[in-house]
């Protein structure tokens, strides 16, 4: 190979916003070679997607390229006009862009979208639209691609539009691709299927593929070659391997501890629990629900068939499923959100399942939950302060100075500064607000508090914190966990029970190490085996 | 462990504090949200004119020094000058004056208005948001028959089946911009009562009531105040469509409406009669339109 696809030498890139400049890549030299892979993994923040839109020629008004150089296929992006650089973009660049929900025109049929994308790539007159439309459909591993063509992004689900943006990206027949996050939004089996359906395309056709994630585990199961950044600046550039065996730098090792994948398991702990009673006890509990009739179709469906499940004090209890296997709804009910169809729920030795709202109210000073995204989990006009302490007020325990100590003790609790109580949610990241949704939870002092993913809308090394947190309070106050989580890397490390749900119905129940060393269902060790990071950890 | 040693646990978890944290009055909050705003030299100027508006609907007397109603023929229709400043009607009246008084009833007829709206509005939007069903539905019909009919033409309908005069022009206004108030706190009283915080409180064991009041009301009330404010700006000018058209306050009385419509005989020959109380009235719309925009863009 001659020269490089991608040639960055000494690049920064810096933003302004009233007055103020501020460097989002600072001095980072990196080169891509044809047909090569290579990771880019970084936080948020670490201006990763700046330099993605940086050799997309696509950063905003106000970022610019203010020094260094920045070639894609010998062509200068700093100097480079509009036309030279939309020239590139599609034909000689395809992106993948990070949310497939959002990424597509909800108005227009799929094979509109991918035909755009080609008629951009070949010229208006171009005879093969639809047969090459299907043919994208297919290598992209749909299946039906004539019936897909004609489909809305609606009807299609997250995995399936995650293949036609890929199907986009190819359709110019692009050198190199770029992928943002490509498969964040998506089920763990989904997205190894996605990722390897995209490695083997990409490795057919000789495309050079550039992966952004947060995620090391994935990185290093994926790339030739890995680019570890921290706020802008290049830290490590190294092979998968060499990442794993001897990262040269702190934050790379702080990355490393932080990815479940190869996070040390925790020892299983000694119960008595055959002795004490459990605290919340769900049998075979069903749910159906009844949608709107449509001719044809059954108007039933089920979410959840005999789930019997148990948890004891002081212990976690980890449900994991994709999204429709039912576990949200499993929460809901054990919380009296909804009413079961059949079964019946206990909490110790009172029979909940029938309680009204007012009747279940005094046990909600027992049982409390986390939501599942921080960012819309906080009243955005309430202060923390005001947010913590609000079940308290809601249950009129305390007044004045005493609310004002509790809150003080609450956010101490859960590691963040007592300032922080003045603030308002969108001054607070992603880590710090699921923080005040625990410490709100804690606010009660519950006996059990249900985690509804309560990490997936994380970064990676934030999950980690949050999940010690969630530790440390359980090992000092003794609190139950339910944790609900579509991540088994995530659950690994934290439960103690685990249950394994598909399409509403258990799969696996057993003890963290009877289900991770000896699973018993074809499933579960599909699941497993998705956890990214595994096949050099495995290897090494 | 038990209960008791977990409470000890927790306040054992605090560190010493150098200066303890105290909780912030509403008034600092308050103020470190405005005082930013008031740098903007735009808003200021449109704050400075609404609150005119106010006080000399409250107390006339201490911005002019003239008679509203004392006539004297000799200075009829003088062009503006330092001792008129808006210069005066035919019968000698002074202009200024008359529009300063006629603030008095004006913004008692729009605020009027815009009250019966937000009060009317607000409790059928949360009504029909939060009960859902039949309720809803009979609501949102009787919502949108109203919002068919052209508003002006509504609040003529109601002024004359309840009488001439401010109040009732006032009413008829106010009732004539419910539906649309109606409709709009309807909806984001259905987006806000799905968020994850607005169940987070339930959960936390708070009443229906508290979470309406705590985390609902306050949360949808964003975009009614921002329509609230535009549509005071609107009641004005219909209060003064009406006037103008003679179904508001009586000859003597001093109002907007009445002050614009009076001028229109001498248009040619004294524009300022009917000009400078129209410049005025505009001023105050743009002014309460522009502190909407800024409120809007700044809750975002």
């Amino acid at each position: 190979m001659s020269s490089p696809l991608i040639d960055i030498r000494q690049l920064a890139v810096s933003y302004r916003s009233a007055g103020q400049v501020t460097e989002a890549v600072k001095n980072l030299s990196l080169s891509v070679a044809q047909g090569e892979t290579v990771a880019i993994v970084g936080e948020s923040g670490s201006g990763k997607s700046t330099l993605a839109n940086a050799i997309l020629g696509l950063l905003p008004e106000r970022a610019a390229i203010t020094a260094g150089e920045l070639h894609v296929e010998g062509v200068n992006f700093g100097q480079a006009s509009e036309w030279q650089k939309r020239n590139l973009r599609g034909r000689t660049i395809g992106l993948v862009p990070q949310d497939p929900m959002v990424s597509l025109n909800p108005t227009l049929r799929i094979g509109r979208q991918i035909g755009e994308a080609l008629i951009l790539a070949h010229g208006r007159r171009y005879a093969g639209v639809d047969a090459d439309i299907v043919e994208l459909l297919e290598q992209v591993g749909l299946d039906k691609p004539v019936l897909r063509a004609r489909q809305y992004p609606h009807e299609l689900s997250g995995g399936m539009r995650q293949r036609v943006l890929i199907a986009i990206a190819l359709a110019g027949n692009p050198r190199l691709i770029i992928a943002d996050e490509p498969t964040s939004a998506l089920d763990v089996t989904v997205q190894r299927k996605i990722l390897d359906h995209l490695q083997q395309l990409v490795a057919q056709r000789g495309i050079s593929l550039l992966i952004i994630t947060h995620d090391l585990g994935m990185a290093t199961d994926r790339a030739d070659r890995i680019v570890v950044m921290k706020q802008g600046e290049l830290v490590e550039e190294s092979t998968p391997r060499q990442i794993l065996q001897a990262p040269q730098h702190d934050y790379t090792r702080a990355l490393l501890a932080a990815a479940p994948a190869f996070g040390t398991r925790r020892k299983p702990r000694q119960h008595d629990d055959a002795k004490r009673p459990p605290i919340l006890s769900l049998h075979n509990v069903g749910k159906v629900f009844t949608l709107p009739k449509v001719k044809g179709e059954d108007n039933h469906f089920t979410a959840l068939q005999n789930l019997s499940l148990q948890v004891y004090p002081g212990q976690t209890l980890a449900i994991v499923g994709e999204s429709g296997s039912g576990k949200s709804t499993a929460l809901r009910i054990a919380l009296g959100l909804e009413k079961p169809s059949q079964g019946r729920v206990q909490f110790e030795q009172q029979d909940i399942t029938h309680l009204s709202w007012r009747e279940f109210r005094p046990l909600r000073q027992r049982i409390q939950l986390v939501q599942q995204n921080p960012f819309a989990a906080l009243d955005p006009r309430f202060s923390i302060f005001d947010s913590i302490v609000e079940p308290l007020v809601s249950f009129g325990l305390l007044k004045g100075e005493a609310l004002e100590q509790a809150a003080r003790e609450l956010i101490t609790r859960v590691h963040l500064p007592v300032s922080y109580l003045d603030r308002l949610p969108r001054e607070l990241s992603g880590g710090q607000r699921q923080r005040v949704a625990i410490a709100r939870a804690l606010a009660l002092k519950p006996d059990l508090l249900l985690l509804d993913e309560p990490v997936s809308a994380l970064d990676v090394s934030v999950q980690a914190q949050i999940l010690d947190l969630l530790l440390e309070l359980q090992r000092e106050l003794g609190i139950a966990y339910v944790l609900v989580s579509h991540d088994l890397a995530v659950v690994a490390n934290v439960a103690d029970q685990v249950l394994v749900l598909r399409n509403g119905r258990v799969v696996e129940q057993g003890s963290v190490q009877e289900v991770f060393e000896h699973p018993a269902e074809d499933y579960t060790r599909e699941l497993i085996a998705a956890i990214p990071g595994q096949r050099l950890a495995l290897a090494s | 462990m038990n209960t008791d040693t977990r409470l000890s646990s927790l306040s054992a978890a605090a560190p010493p504090m150098v200066s303890p944290w105290r909780r912030r009055g509403r008034l600092q909050r308050v103020a470190s949200a405005v005082l930013p705003l008031l740098r903007r030299p735009g808003f200021s100027l449109a704050l400075l004119i609404v609150l005119f508006a106010l006080a000399s609907a409250l107390v006339p007397q201490l911005l002019s020094s003239f008679d509203p109603y004392a006539t004297s023929p000799a200075d009829k229709l003088t062009a503006p000058n330092l001792l008129h400043w808006f210069g005066t009607d035919e019968v000698g009246r002074d202009l200024y004056t008359r529009v300063v008084y006629g603030s008095s009833l004006s913004v008692q007829a729009a605020l009027l208005a815009v009250g019966i709206a937000l009060v009317g509005g607000l409790g059928f939007g949360v009504l029909s948001g939060f009960a859902g069903g039949r309720i809803d539905a009979v609501i949102m019909r009787i919502v949108d028959v109203l919002l068919a009919l052209p508003g002006l033409l509504l609040a003529l309908a109601i002024v004359t089946a309840i009488g001439f005069g401010t109040v009732p022009v006032a009413i008829a206004v106010g009732v004539g911009i419910i539906p649309g108030f109606a409709r709009t706190t309807r909806a984001e009283v259905l987006r806000v009562k799905t968020l994850p915080y607005v169940e987070a409180a339930r959960l936390g064991g708070a009443s229906w009531g508290r979470t309406l009041l705590r985390h609902v009301l306050p949360n949808a009330w964003g975009p009614v105040a921002v329509l609230a404010t535009l549509d005071f700006g609107a009641a004005i000018l219909a209060t003064a469509g009406l006037s103008f058209l003679g179904f508001g306050a009586a000859p003597p009385a001093a109002e907007w409406g009445t002050l614009i419509a009076n001028g229109r005989h001498f248009l040619i020959t004294a524009p300022w009669v009917s000009l400078l109380p129209g410049l005025f009235v505009v001023a105050v719309v743009f002014s309460l339109n522009h502190i909407a925009r800024t409120f809007e863009e700044n809750s975002r």
